[in-house]
């Protein structure tokens, strides 16, 4: 219970504040750790494919921002109805701050996508399941981005989007099962929790430790971007205006 | 290490294009999207900075009027 209240402490705009700024440097960090060593296996060390020739490493980008484009999402809706079922302002101004970075995996993820479909399938796009649920997603993302945008009221945009992250998350499920449940051109899934993976090890090892460098990414841009937000929506409490009359540091 | 000559790894195989075109957009994107946040994020706090030194000298403007008055 104890462990709760502590936690609790941070949902307050005023403690996530600069607990963001401190957790950033971190994450930077992260990212130049993991990125340097995924790049490295996938572009030094891991040997090429017997099918794909050189072409497959862009499996080194492409998983990562598409699992990042969906996982994203995930935790948006995650926000979104925290939001709705106890009304902190705190999990507004995450799904806020997410979508952004959200979208723009999705895009990579498509156009990474188009980059290796055209020299394996002869096609820079082909409206498959997989490739369609997925430009869906970014659809939902700018949708998200639209709508909480036109809305003044920071609460009531808050609010809309939790309803349209939400109903859009029934998409997340519809684009990893795709390539299961019909048949596609797109590539079964390189890596699930039943079987033992369908790729050489140091592959795998390349493409984990990039997925794992754009998400320590997405974690310190998505606080940079919520401490731009916190300040905004907050600006009429005591605490910003002491903080604003501070020097610039923290 | 993997690769024979410098030309060979930009060559990859043939899929240079396709290959460095994935990872030059997603090197795009991850240099440009943290500066421009970071730079929007400055921008905000300056800007809201300014409103609230204003809104304190109104504030002290007016209080200097009403003792003068």
């Amino acid at each position: 219970m104890t462990q709760f209240t502590h936690l609790y402490k941070f949902a307050a705009p005023a403690a996530f504040y600069p607990l963001a700024g401190r957790l950033v440097p971190w994450f930077w960090g992260l990212t130049a750790l993991f990125g340097g060593i995924g790049l490295w296996l996938g572009l030094a060390v891991a040997p090429t494919d017997f099918q794909q020739g050189e072409g497959y490493r862009i499996i080194f980008v492409h998983v990562g921002a598409s699992w990042m484009s969906m996982f994203i999402y995930v935790v948006m809706a995650f926000w979104a109805a925290i939001g709705l079922a106890f009304n902190t302002r705190l999990s507004g101004m995450m799904t806020a701050a997410l979508a952004p970075t959200g979208a723009l995996f999705t895009f990579l993820s498509l156009w990474t996508g188009a980059l290796w479909g055209k020299p394996m399938w002869g096609a820079w796009w082909v409206w498959d399941a997989r490739l369609t649920s997925e430009l869906i997603l970014l659809f939902l993302y700018i949708g998200f981005i639209a709508l909480t945008r036109a809305i003044d009221d920071p609460r009531r945009a808050d609010r809309a989007g939790a309803v349209l992250a939400l109903v859009g998350v029934v998409n997340i499920p519809i684009i990893y099962f795709s390539v299961k449940w019909w048949s596609t051109l797109h590539q079964g899934a390189s890596v699930s929790l039943a079987k033992s993976p369908s790729m050489a090890t140091i592959m795998l090892w390349g493409m984990l430790f990039c997925a794992l460098a754009m998400w320590m990414y997405a974690i310190a841009v998505s606080l940079i971007r919520v401490r731009g937000i916190i300040l905004e929506r907050e600006r009429h409490t005591d605490w910003v205006k002491a903080l604003l009359l501070k020097p610039e540091k923290s | 290490m993997y690769w024979n000559s410098f030309s060979d790894f930009l060559h990859m195989g043939g899929y240079g294009l396709y290959v460095w075109g994935s990872f030059g957009m997603t090197a795009l994107v991850m240099l440009l999207e943290p500066w421009l946040t970071l730079r929007r994020q400055r921008a905000i706090r300056r800007r809201l900075t300014r409103q609230l030194a204003a809104a304190l000298r109104e504030k002290a403007e007016a209080a200097n009027a009403e003792e003068a008055a």
